[in-house]
């Protein structure tokens, strides 16, 4: 009896199991991701992709750090240290001193921009003081719902992106726009052979290509790989045409080198 | 347990160090398909041999003309936009041995021909260089000799060859155009067969227009010519030799017999025979005569087209009701119908590159051309008209040429017929010059290699 029960459980068990895996798999379908839009953007990267607030905190504050010694040693007065109000939504106390110093740095208007935007940023998601919750409950409850919600999305897919590709999602959109414009694809490439070129550039830090070097060079030359010249040469005329490349204002240890993969097949599959 | 341990040390140290320096990834998926702008700078030519050319061609500069058969080429593909030669910076002798690239390079031009023309031997010496201008380098370079009335002809290789070098696939200027030129009212129509290069040029007519004409075809080495004409009031299958002037009627079918086409190995015909209201698809050998039926179906089958390899053969049937495509193989066998969608499909043709069928499909009153590939998926409409049919494949596939008519009232006056041509993404759509109203072309393969 019990033996019976034993068995009995088991291959209950057992169909549980397979149904568990192997149910939700063969109704998997393949992934079909759009593919991503790109868009002119401006280079704010360097401000917001930093994945978690308290981190963007220390970040931010030795930026701040860095620009206020820059402008002590260049002409800033000290004066203009005084004025230390946040803009329209309330600020934890550590945050106001990020809020003030932006305003210190007059001369470059669009980084102020830049941080303000940030640090309200933050200050929306995760840093807003308990007690001033009252001034947000103004607010409709919908649109922070999705605000928190693409902002979510944006952190997520900026952490994705930095840890494939070393590039902010921004960053690669710019990079590839730019030279989407510059590549004009020889239309006359079959579409079911596997042409892929990949370039290596050695890059200045204004972006400018100190050289260029295509990883299959062999291939270049081989007798029957017309097709992949063809595409190889266009792929070198669009970064010639490109440069100086849209590449990020910082962290240029980070792209000195960079692999730029051409494929045309899904422009030529149409 | 420590070497174990120092062990798994290196290996996070290497694996960590890795992937620090990983080189950062960019896929680029994406370009543009604006015409790539190129300059074409005019041939260079001495002065003797300018003159020796003025005398034997009245050409004022054989190497501006040449340069302009290459531009005007290269512009009709839609895939280059030559730049204006009043732009250009440098002179054509200097520009062919050694250019200037920021010149170039300051007005846009990201590729460069040049050439060089003479006269050696009274024959005619083209030379001519592709230039990478952003690359600062030479890509290509050739010369050819001919005979000085071949000049156009030299334009057309060079377009060819240039084609080739910065798309990747063969191009087709060096062709010819056969088609029906008609001429006169609509209800009184005079046609006759006519060839010209595919830019419009060196029209010439083979028949006098005493008989009606009608969907004349190349055979693969160019120098044949099957079509339709009537015999003892009966549309026939003729065949027509280029060279010669010969023409036969093609088999001895007691009925009629049309939509002929070459295999592609130029050994057999294959058409459509017509008796007692149903029709089938033959081909007859051409040197043996043996004639084999193709089809046995009691509908019309008509517009046979063989598949480049000549394994199969796209046709079209009535046989499910409506007019529609059907694959076969080329025995016969394993009949299987491509065309799905709505509305009427005819003459089929199948891509040189083995790849797509081109066809007129009529719906809801309008003609459109249009390509699907060759089990039906994928079917994009090209263009649409009022009247428009009989697409035929330029020889590297990627342009269809067809003809397209207008209304007339009814007394067949404001009527005519032009040819037009269209490449595959459908923007790049133009009429084809020519002396007289055309109907029914047919574009030749590539008279060199």
């Amino acid at each position: 009896m019990t033996n019976n029960i034993i068995i009995s459980s088991a291959l209950h068990l057992l169909l549980i199991i397979i149904t568990a895996l192997s149910l939700p798999f063969l109704a998997k379908k393949p992934i079909d991701l759009p593919p991503i839009v790109s868009i002119e953007l401006i280079q704010i990267t360097d401000k917001t992709s930093i994945p978690y607030a308290p981190k963007a905190k220390k970040i931010i504050e030795e930026i701040k750090k860095k620009e206020k010694e820059k402008l002590v040693s260049e002409q800033a007065p000290p004066k203009k240290v005084k004025k230390e109000k946040p803009d329209a939504i309330p600020l934890p106390d550590q945050q106001k001193n990020i809020v003030k110093k932006p305003e210190e740095d007059k001369q470059n208007p669009e980084k102020i921009d830049d941080e303000i935007k940030q640090v309200s940023e933050f200050e929306k998601k995760e840093l807003f003081d308990p007690n001033n919750i009252a001034a947000l409950i103004d607010k409709s409850k919908e649109e922070t719902a999705e605000m928190i919600k693409s902002d979510n999305k944006v952190t997520q897919s900026q952490r994705k992106s930095v840890i494939s590709s070393g590039l902010t999602l921004n960053e690669e959109d710019a990079l590839k726009a730019q030279i989407f414009g510059c590549w004009s694809i020889p239309l006359g490439l079959p579409y079911n052979e596997n042409l892929l070129v990949r370039i290596k550039l050695n890059l200045k830090p204004d972006g400018t290509i100190i050289n260029s070097e295509i990883l299959d060079h062999a291939r270049m030359n081989k007798p029957g790989q017309g097709f992949y010249k063809v595409l190889a040469e266009s792929a070198l005329r669009a970064i010639r045409l490109c440069q100086p490349l849209r590449v990020p204002t910082t962290g240029y240890e980070r792209w000195k080198e960079i692999q730029l993969n051409f494929d045309a097949r899904e422009m030529l599959q149409g | 347990m420590r070497k174990f341990i120092f062990l798994i040390y290196i290996c996070l140290f290497v694996f960590n160090w890795g992937k620090a320096w990983s080189l950062i990834e960019v896929d680029i998926t994406r370009g543009n398909l604006n015409p790539l702008p190129l300059a074409v700078s005019p041939l260079s030519v001495d002065q003797n041999s300018k003159e020796k050319f003025k005398d034997l061609l009245k050409l004022e500069d054989i190497g501006v003309e040449i340069s302009k058969v290459v531009e005007n080429n290269l512009r009709q593909s839609g895939l280059f936009n030559p730049l204006d030669p009043k732009a250009f910076l440098q002179k054509p002798d200097i520009a062919h041995v050694k250019p200037r690239f920021e010149d170039w390079a300051l007005i846009k031009a990201q590729a460069l021909i040049t050439g060089e023309v003479k006269i050696v031997d009274e024959k005619l010496r083209v030379e001519f260089r592709l230039w990478d201008v952003l690359a600062g380098k030479e890509i290509m370079a050739l010369a050819f000799t001919t005979v000085s009335e071949n000049w156009r002809r030299v334009g057309h290789i060079i377009t060819d060859k240039v084609y080739q070098r910065l798309t990747g696939e063969k191009g087709y200027f060096d062709t010819r155009i056969i088609y029906v030129a008609e001429e006169g009212l609509k209800t009184s129509r005079i046609k006759k067969l006519a060839i010209m290069d595919q830019d419009g040029f060196n029209t010439k007519y083979l028949t006098l227009g005493n008989e009606l004409v009608l969907t004349p075809r190349f055979n693969p080495t160019n120098q044949m010519v099957t079509y339709l004409s009537y015999f003892k009031n009966l549309p026939r299958v003729y065949l027509l030799d280029i060279e010669t002037g010969i023409q036969e009627v093609v088999g001895d079918f007691p009925g009629m017999t049309f939509a002929p086409r070459f295999s592609p190995d130029g050994k057999k015909i294959i058409m459509s025979f017509a008796k007692d209201g149903n029709s089938d698809i033959y081909t007859m050998d051409l040197e043996s005569r043996e004639v084999e039926k193709i089809t046995n179906h009691p509908s019309i089958d008509t517009s046979p087209s063989y598949s480049p390899d000549g394994k199969y053969i796209c046709f079209n049937s009535d046989r499910s009701g409506y007019q529609q495509i059907y694959v076969m193989r080329s025995d016969g066998s394993k009949v299987k119908r491509i065309s799905f969608g709505n509305g009427l499909y005819g003459t089929p043709v199948w891509s040189p590159r083995g790849d797509l069928i081109a066809f007129t499909k009529l719906h809801k009153g309008k003609f459109y051309i249009g390509v699907m590939r060759t089990d039906g998926t994928g079917e994009r409409l090209l263009t649409e008209n009022y009247y428009q049919e009989a697409p035929s494949w330029s020889p590297n596939g990627r342009v269809l040429i067809f003809y397209r008519e207008t209304k007339s009232d009814s007394a067949g006056k404001g009527f005519s017929a032009k040819l037009w041509s269209i490449d595959l993404t459908g923007y790049n759509e133009r009429m084809v010059k020519t002396e007289t109203d055309a109907s029914d072309p047919s574009w030749s393969s590539l008279l060199t290699d």
